[in-house]
């Protein structure tokens, strides 16, 4: 499988991640070199092989669903005061509805 | 001092001989000294460190010390702690001072611990050799024309050139164990969720782990001792019993104290891939361990060739999924110019992340979107499942299992920085147990042409406190995690 620079450009808008034409030339090259790497793996008969998403096999744990934090307000300025844009304790983006 | 095991300098801590104030300015005079030349280190606050240390040596007045009070401990730039610079590595994070303490900070505060400082990285932990650091590469104090490995490069570096006693580090692929073999250091990344992850900033969530790098097997004890434990706010924590993982190491030398101890030798450990030098000091090593009392088992890990295939698209997918929360909007860096929401996102993350963290974020978006999610990711997780399954298999057949941690000692910088699949195969040896969730050390077995090479020992889950002894017996019995870089007085 080989990827094309228009499949580059697409990832990267749905990564949210803004690429330049010279990056996504040289880009696509090397993503190309790595799923060959990765290409090996559909050599592989796993047919009857359960998926492994995690080391252990956990049950979600559950707690209430309750407030377990204390000082809220003081935390939340804690976590404001670096935030890049903030005001009456709401993070600010631009405008997305007219 | 700098030379003491960390039992040996708790308790000339605790006898007043030194304290936990002189020790700290003795690490951060030669963290002034020599940093310039390692870039070990992001942020150094000596201010912040020595008001530490001075709350330490009050608590060791009133007699209330522990293994680790007073003792500075250098942190990989991942952990969050609380009012410290936390980069990750990153432009991202560049600017961001954490308003909390990841588990792992808190524990070491707990037990008394000085923050030394935040050790240089990988950018978000992805790398093998410390080259995608935005805050410039890390040199090997063994030779500086090398890579110290990667992600964990800094914490490796400090604590070979002896900038600090002891450093934490984390391991997605090898990155404990990679860097702890090119700095002929001891480092450990435990079984999957021993050690909290909350506030350990996340790049493949399933394969993340904490874990120790050290001058010897007994002082990862130690600092394990200190890390692992229950953490509800880790949903991937194990709920377990708290064990000592020394407890092993206290029984008294014996000439074979490895008796009836079965070591496997994986033929996929020793094929063709591997350097010659490297695969002498090895078998060198094999040869001391049946010294010891050990026997040597044949056997196979057939699936093990893939594990570097599988943990590409899984640790990238994970990644993607993780690394959305870098948007610019609620912390780290923000462009300065957009037009709308979207350019809000997709320029803050152009420019805040580098090449290799782009790339990754890239694969992983790929191997997850509409079409591809079977045929990558779906088919990684199968194959990871083979691969914990050939692990379960050998440790029916011994209890152990023993091999080169990396296929080369240090290799020069800029050596494969331009090819990022020379640079994936380098963790070719560590990738499959981060894939089980297994734990495993490096430990130094020797050198050659002056650079350090590593030696793993993998175990079954929660085989820590033993892994730790067969490692502590054979440090017992050779002397190359004792030596250390010319330089750096």
């Amino acid at each position: 499988m080989s990827l094309t620079l228009e499949r580059v450009r697409r990832v990267a808008h749905l990564a949210r991640i803004e690429i330049s034409d010279a990056e996504a030339h040289s880009t696509l090259g090397q993503l190309n070199d790595i799923f060959a790497l990765i290409e090996a793996m559909q050599a592989v008969d796993t047919q009857g092989v359960e998926p492994m998403a995690h080391a252990q096999e956990l049950a979600q744990r559950l707690r209430p669903d309750s407030v377990s934090e204390a000082d809220l307000l003081a935390q939340r300025a804690a976590f404001q005061a670096i935030a890049p844009e903030t005001a009456a304790g709401l993070y600010l983006v631009p405008r997305v509805i007219e | 001092m700098i030379e003491q095991s960390l039992q040996a300098m708790a308790h000339s801590l605790a006898s007043r001989e030194i304290s936990s104030v002189e020790l700290t300015q003795l690490y951060l005079d030669r963290i002034a000294r020599h940093n310039a030349q390692l870039n070990a280190y992001i942020t150094v606050d000596p201010g912040r460190s020595l008001a530490q240390a001075r709350a330490a040596d009050e608590r060791l007045a009133r007699g209330e010390g522990g293994p680790l009070t007073g003792i500075p401990i250098a942190h990989k730039d991942i952990f969050c702690a609380r009012d410290w610079l936390t980069t990750c590595g990153s432009k991202m994070l560049s600017n961001f001072v954490s308003p909390y303490d990841a588990a792992v900070i808190a524990r070491f505060k707990a037990a008394g611990a000085v923050v030394l400082g935040k050790t240089n990285m990988d950018e978000f932990a992805m790398g093998s050799s410390n080259e995608t650091s935005f805050y410039g590469p890390v040199r090997n104090p063994w030779d500086i024309r090398c890579v110290p490995g990667g992600s964990s490069g800094g914490s490796a570096a400090a604590v070979a050139a002896r900038l600090a006693p002891a450093a934490t580090g984390t391991d997605t692929g090898g990155s404990i164990r990679q860097p702890a073999a090119l700095c002929n250091l001891s480092g450990m990344k435990p079984t999957y969720g021993v050690i909290s992850r909350y506030g350990m900033i996340a790049f493949a969530s399933s394969l993340d782990q904490a874990g120790p790098l050290a001058r010897s097997a007994a002082d990862c004890a130690t600092l394990l001792n200190a890390m692992a434990g229950f953490d509800e706010r880790d949903s991937t924590s194990l709920d377990r019993p708290p064990e000592d993982y020394r407890r092993e190491l206290a029984a008294p030398p014996a000439s074979q104290p490895l008796a009836g101890l079965r070591i496997g030798l994986p033929a996929e450990f020793f094929g063709a891939g591997c350097s010659p030098a490297v695969m002498q000091l090895v078998a060198a090593a094999i040869a001391e361990y049946r010294k010891l009392g050990a026997e040597t088992v044949a056997l196979s890990l057939p699936s093990m060739g893939l594990s570097v295939a599988a943990y590409y698209v899984i640790a990238p997918a994970e990644a993607s999924s993780n690394l959305a929360r870098f948007d610019g909007v609620r912390y780290g860096y923000r462009a300065p110019e957009y037009r709308d929401l979207n350019e809000l996102y997709s320029k803050s993350r152009a420019q805040g992340f580098g090449a290799e963290v782009k790339r990754r974020i890239l694969i992983g978006t790929y191997v997850l979107s509409h079409g591809y999610y079977d045929a990558y990711y779906l088919q990684a997780q199968r194959i990871r499942r083979l691969i914990a399954n050939d692990f379960a298999a050998a440790f029916r057949q011994c209890d152990v299992i023993l091999g080169p941690t990396s296929p080369s000692t240090a290799f020069k910088l800029g050596e494969k920085a331009a090819d990022p699949v020379q640079m994936y195969l380098s963790d070719i040896y560590t990738i499959a147990v981060n894939l089980a969730g297994l734990p495993a050390i490096s430990i130094p077995c020797g050198f050659a042409d002056g650079l350090p090479a590593g030696l793993q020992l993998i175990g079954d889950y929660f085989t820590e406190a033993r892994l730790l002894n067969v490692a502590h017996r054979y440090q017992q019995a050779s002397d190359w995690h004792l030596q250390r870089p010319g330089g750096f007085v």
